[in-house]
């Protein structure tokens, strides 16, 4: 990794997040001067906080060496749950939203052992987790959503507290500090070196007496958790429909990707992931400015995880290639050649 | 290493998925029997054959790759972007038929060399490769085209419609290609060396394959089926459609290629597990309709049954009397130290792991 | 290491055994081989005549396998040559060696378990018609391979992975025969092998030397030696001790040309003051699919050595122990008390601390840095007090002197000898009774060897039980209070500290039963 600065500066790490972060809001603010106000500011943070948070629990997952793709449909069920559950009645507000923690929790177990014990790789067991979610929703409100949220169970997502000069300095700002704080905390303690010792090579973290499954699941289940607060984020922000969550579990990969957090396990920064997902907002912010159809937004995720991960690669080296058949400089032996 | 069984000979696992389809189809038919009706009407069969005919085509492309421990995960946006282009190219005119079909398929197949290309030369998982890639063709599409474009001469739109007695034209290309997948399997040696790189990248290379070479033609196969998948869905609409990929291909090819015991991790499958699983999926989707099941159930039943199946199969992996035993009797074999980790896909993984 | 010092003899050089008049098929000379300015071979000669069986020994380290490598086309030797059929050759790829007809069959093997043995021996040269892979010319000319050497229970049709190491072996050797190879180098193709399956690679190799192909035969069991080959090359510390036709030498003069290594004052002293207490570690009946009837007891102080050859059961007994492959039968008790030891976990929390002998694959994260190391077992299975712990960390790395950046350096990035310090740190500070060393001083360099010597004399003061494995006799004899000598995953016997090594290699090498 040495030698080349746009290797180093692509392959990830807080600091290289923050740097381009710093970069992309330079030219936005040079387009729209405007932008640059607190007000627009704290809009944007409140925009970034679900996907931030998203980024996070993907985290945890892909540095325990797994994936988790369920975290898309988890958003969606969880706010439809949310509207079906509240009905609008304000005093359910509370109770609900225990009972979606516990959901959330229940989803991560069962994604978790089902990885772990019945050996299904991620990739499926979170997949059929997906297709599950996906389809006990619509099963159980017949189709669309139904019901309504409630003003209280909105406020986190799209309420704050009014800070007179610079505006309403948004709740969602407050959870995703919450949120990093806890998460950069818990990478710091014995768990979080567990769960990197696990992604990095779960043989000798066995060797070590870790309980792999346990650590894993438990990554399974920090992801749910998350997404469920950014469900809450997100219904209060946006409302809810029956697209709510649609691909946002890619969207978390790239975010992580982007932090440079290695697929596979073991390498990365919670906080560097979280950044990635500020940084990747801040490019469709950047591409709303410019004026490019937000339908242009997939270009822009699909060349960054490329060049994320094809930056991270190692060079092509140690490796020595086979040469082609025949060119050995040995005397020649007759070796059976096909026939035809 | 794992010891066979004394005296058991190994059940295939084709056979499992076939044994697997016959119980289906006889379940369905008993239950919709009770309900007065004939599961395997006519129309029933039209039904569930077609519906197999397009998964079909794109799940037996997702056979190749993931034989070689690759995914491709952009199936569904080369589905839409070769309806467009076959769509837009034909545009009402039966001489343009044969233009605009290999204008689709060449276009299919340079998206599958771009994904073989980025995963064995830029070393990117194949996950990523092809979710990027994946994405890139949906911010064309979506930006490009707004609605339906393009027009299909009714000529063409036979290959939708037409069926030869009971069996659609669609079916029988599809099964055509099956046996033509098969054969590429079975009796080629790039089939043969779609296995070995499948199965150990490293044992591969050391044998003299070229395992780059092998993953990026796996991958064009794959793609130009998906681009088959395209011709027949613009065959059936009349116009090219880019909603096309939000149709879920992508997932459920993979679905129907691991509930057909082909490994996520390459190295073993068959093209004919592929259809057999496909068929499953097809008839799983017929029978809920007769049933006049909620269509959402539909989804939760097909998300179990997919991890359910790769656990039973994860199962069948653990042999029982693995690792070589010097002493029996006395109790079992102790539990491996760590629930096996799935290696990462390809050899870029690996380099991921080392990086 | 006094590199290239040893008197050659070479005794058979115009007598050929048995009378065979034999072309010399493959002629290395003065090959010359570092890794990272470590001189591993010292300018090594070896013959090998068409049709011999030609045995390679010596001690680990002695630079057999890298001789076999530089063949192989998997090394490529810094000086010296290397002649096939009088030709020179220098293979840059084992695929070159191959298509030459240098075959080897390397203990880890180059199959596919889920093919049949047809499609690997075939792999990547596979016949066709047509276009179409011949399937049938395919196992037709597998099937006649396998018929010519007596293979019997299995077919060309069956899937590798169904096959039991031995058959795999056979596998691998087809394939080579099936490359015309002329010569086929073995690297102890008999350490994972049961007795009746040795006698099926017997019966294998003597049908190819009878065929004219040479085989070199890498093996540390003296008995299979003098039953199968006809000439023996013997190295010690990469250079050339003796090449000699294998009537020409007993069991006796074989293993003093192998060992005899100067150690004296290599091994520091036990110092005064180690006594040797209660019975810390006692196993009784221990055993499971790979070991039986094992015996076991190690005292507080006191070292024990665990000899033998590969696959009799030494690792075993360190991972049933350690919980990680447990005993199924018979009892472990600790400090007196019957204990359970059904995971690493378990292991850790009575107090057991295992140094594997595959410190890259089982020792350590390497990606993560020496302290994230250090402390992992202590984050694992003590996260509460795990910071009080560590606190100790910094102290016992400067003690053991690891050098390194610092200590958020990764690990990946230190040599050898500094790795194994980090691991054998992560386990001093557990404060463990009972520690299990497997092959403690694999691939490090002299000073780190002299360092965990130390170490070892050191925790033997603080009443620490240790168990070591290694295939280093000369370490077991200088450093144990008692060797156990496994073979077969049973305990053959045991002797004292400062016993011979031909006497272990004997017991060892079951040449008494």
């Amino acid at each position: 990794m040495k030698g080349n600065p746009l290797r180093s500066v692509l392959s990830g790490g807080t600091a290289t997040a923050a740097a381009l972060l710093v970069l992309i809001f330079a030219v936005v603010f040079v387009i729209n001067p405007s932008f640059a106000e607190p007000s627009s500011m704290l809009a944007f943070v409140k925009k970034a906080a679900p996907l931030v948070i998203l980024a996070a629990g993907q985290y945890f997952v892909i540095a325990s060496g797994e994936f988790d793709l369920s975290v898309g449909s988890l958003v969606g069920a969880q706010v439809v749950i949310a509207a079906k559950l509240l009905d609008g009645e304000d005093s359910r507000t509370v109770p609900v939203l225990f009972l979606m923690l516990v959901f959330g929790l229940l989803v991560g177990v069962v994604n978790g052992l089902v990885t772990t014990l019945l050996r299904v790789p991620s990739f499926i067991t979170t997949l059929g987790m997906m297709l599950v979610l996906y389809g006990a929703i619509r099963l159980w409100t017949g189709g669309a959503p139904t019901g309504a949220l409630t003003e209280a169970f909105r406020q986190p997502g799209r309420g704050g507290i009014d800070a007179g000069a610079i505006g309403l300095v948004p709740w969602s700002l407050f959870v995703m500090l919450a949120v990093g704080a806890l998460a950069v905390l818990l990478m710091r303690s014995p768990f979080g070196r567990t769960l990197l010792a696990v992604g990095d090579n779960p043989v000798a973290a066995s060797f070590s007496g870790i309980r792999v499954a346990l650590v894993r699941t438990g990554a399974f289940v920090l992801s749910s958790l998350l997404a469920t607060v950014a469900a809450i984020l997100i219904g209060g922000y946006a409302g809810v429909t029956a697209q709510v969550g649609t691909g946002l579990e890619f969207v978390a990969i790239t975010a992580v990707v982007l932090g440079g957090v290695a697929l596979g396990g073991g390498k990365g920064f919670v906080s560097a992931a979280m950044g990635g997902a500020i940084v990747l907002e801040a490019l469709f912010t950047l591409f709303n400015q410019l004026g490019l159809p937000s339908t242009a937004r997939p270009a822009v995720q699909g060349v960054i995880i490329i060049a994320a991960v094809a930056l991270a690669a190692p060079q092509l080296s140690g490796t020595r290639r086979p040469p082609r058949r025949g060119t050995a400089t040995a005397a020649p032996v007759p070796t059976p050649e096909p026939v035809g | 290493m794992r010891v066979a069984s004394p005296g058991l000979p190994r059940v295939g696992t084709t056979a499992i998925v076939y044994a697997a389809l016959v119980a289906l189809l006889v379940i369905s038919t008993a239950l919709v029997a009770a309900r007065g009706g004939s599961f395997l009407s006519q129309a029933n069969t039209v039904d569930m054959l077609t519906r197999s005919s397009l998964l079909g085509f794109v799940a037996i492309g997702q056979t190749l790759v993931i034989l070689c421990r690759s995914l491709d995960l952009s199936v569904g946006y080369v589905m839409a972007l070769s309806s467009l282009v076959a769509a837009t190219t034909m545009n009402g005119d039966p001489n343009r038929i044969v233009l605009g079909a290999g204008a689709a398929l060449g276009v299919s197949a340079l998206v599958g060399l771009v994904n073989g290309l980025v995963i064995t030369g830029l070393k990117v998982n194949a996950f990523i490769a092809t979710l990027g890639t994946g994405l890139l063709l949906k911010a064309y599409l979506d930006t490009r085209y707004k609605g339906p474009s393009g027009a299909v001469p009714e000529a063409f739109q036979l290959f939708g419609y037409m069926r030869i007695a009971i069996v659609p034209l669609s079916t029988a290309v599809m099964l055509v290609l099956a046996v033509l997948g098969w054969i590429l399997l079975q009796r080629t040696r790039v089939g043969y060396h779609m296995f070995a790189v499948g199965g150990n990248d490293e044992v591969a290379r050391l044998s003299g394959v070229r395992t780059g070479r092998t993953v990026i033609t796996a991958h064009v196969l794959c793609s130009v089926m998906a681009g088959v998948a395209g011709l027949l869905i613009a065959a059936r609409f009349g116009t090219g459609s880019a909603q096309v990929y939000s149709l879920g291909y992508d997932l459920d090819s993979i679905a129907a290629v691991v509930l057909g015991g082909t490994l996520l991790l390459g190295g073993r499958g068959s093209v004919a597990g592929t259809v057999g699983g496909v068929l499953i999926l097809a008839t799983l989707d017929t029978a809920f309709n007769v049933l006049q099941v909620d269509p959402f159930f539909k989804d939760v039943l097909r998300g179990a049954i997919i991890v359910v199946a790769v656990a039973l199969y994860a199962r069948r992996q653990i042999d029982p009397t693995s690792s070589r035993a010097r002493f029996r009797g006395g109790g079992g074999h102790g539990p491996d130290p760590v629930p096996a980790a799935p290696p990462p896909r390809t050899g870029t993984t690996k380099a991921e792991v080392t990086s | 290491m006094d590199g290239g010092g040893h008197p050659v003899t070479d005794l058979a050089e115009d007598a050929a055994p048995g009378g065979r008049e034999h072309e010399v098929l493959v002629r290395m000379s003065g090959i010359r081989k570092s890794f990272l300015g470590n001189e591993v071979l010292h300018g090594v000669d070896i013959e090998v005549r068409a049709g011999e069986v030609h045995a390679l020994v010596g001690e680990n380290g002695a630079g057999k396998s890298t001789l076999m490598k530089i063949l192989a086309g998997v090394y490529r030797a810094d000086a010296g040559t290397v002649e096939l059929a009088g030709e020179q050759v220098q293979f840059e790829h084992p695929l070159q060696a191959q298509a030459a007809g240098v075959s080897t069959v390397f203990q880890e093997f180059n199959l596919l378990p889920e093919r049949s043995v047809a499609e690997n021996v075939f792999l990547g040269r596979e016949p066709s018609r047509r276009g179409l892979v011949d399937g049938e010319r395919m196992v037709r000319e597998t099937a006649d391979l396998m018929e010519g050497l007596g293979v019997a229970g299995f077919t060309a049709r069956t899937r590798v992975g169904s096959l039991s190491v031995a058959q795999q072996q056979v596998v691998e050797i087809v394939k080579a025969i099936s490359q015309d190879a002329r010569i086929i180098s073995m690297d102890e193709p008999t350490a994972a092998l049961s007795d009746n399956e040795v006698e099926l690679l017997y019966r294998m190799v003597r049908e190819l030397s009878a065929r004219g192909v040479a085989i070199l035969y890498v093996s540390h069991r003296l008995k299979e030696i003098f039953d199968l080959c006809d000439r023996i090359t013997v190295l010690k510390d990469g250079a050339l001790v003796r090449t000699g036709g294998t009537s020409e030498i007993t069991t006796d003069g074989l293993v003093k040309a192998m060992v005899g290594r100067s150690f004296s004052g290599f091994f520091p002293d036990k110092p005064a003051g180690t006594v040797v207490g209660d019975v810390r570690v006692q196993i009784s009946g221990g055993g499971n699919l790979q070991l039986d009837g094992i015996d076991l007891e190690v005292r507080a102080g006191e070292i024990v050595g665990l000899a033998g050859l590969q696959g009799s059961g030494r690792t075993e007994i360190a991972h049933a122990l350690f919980g990680v492959d447990p005993f199924t039968r018979g009892e472990v008790r600790i400090d007196g008390s019957r204990v359970r030891l059904r995971s690493s976990r378990q292991a850790v929390r009575a107090g057991i601390a295992l140094v594997t002998e595959d410190r890259k694959a089982q020792g350590l994260v390497l990606r993560q840095s020496i302290m994230a190391n250090a402390r992992v077992v202590l984050d694992a299975v003590m996260p509460r007090s795990s910071s009080r712990a560590a606190r100790r960390i910094p102290g016992v790395l400067t003690s053991l002197e690891l050098s390194s950046r610092g200590l958020d350096q990764e690990v990946r990035y230190l040599s050898g000898g500094n790795q194994q310090k980090v691991v054998l740190a992560k386990w001093l500070v557990t404060d463990p009774g009972v520690i299990v060393l497997d092959e403690p001083t694999r691939g490090i360099d002299v000073g780190a060897k002299r360092a965990v010597y130390e170490l070892m004399r050191q925790l033997a003061t603080q009443g620490v039980a240790q168990l070591v494995i290694s295939s280093e006799l000369p370490e077991l004899i200088g450093m144990c209070d008692r060797i156990v000598v496994l073979h077969d995953g049973r305990v053959a016997g045991e002797l004292p500290g400062g016993s011979p090594e031909e006497e272990i290699m004997t017991m060892a090498t079951g040449s008494l039963t």
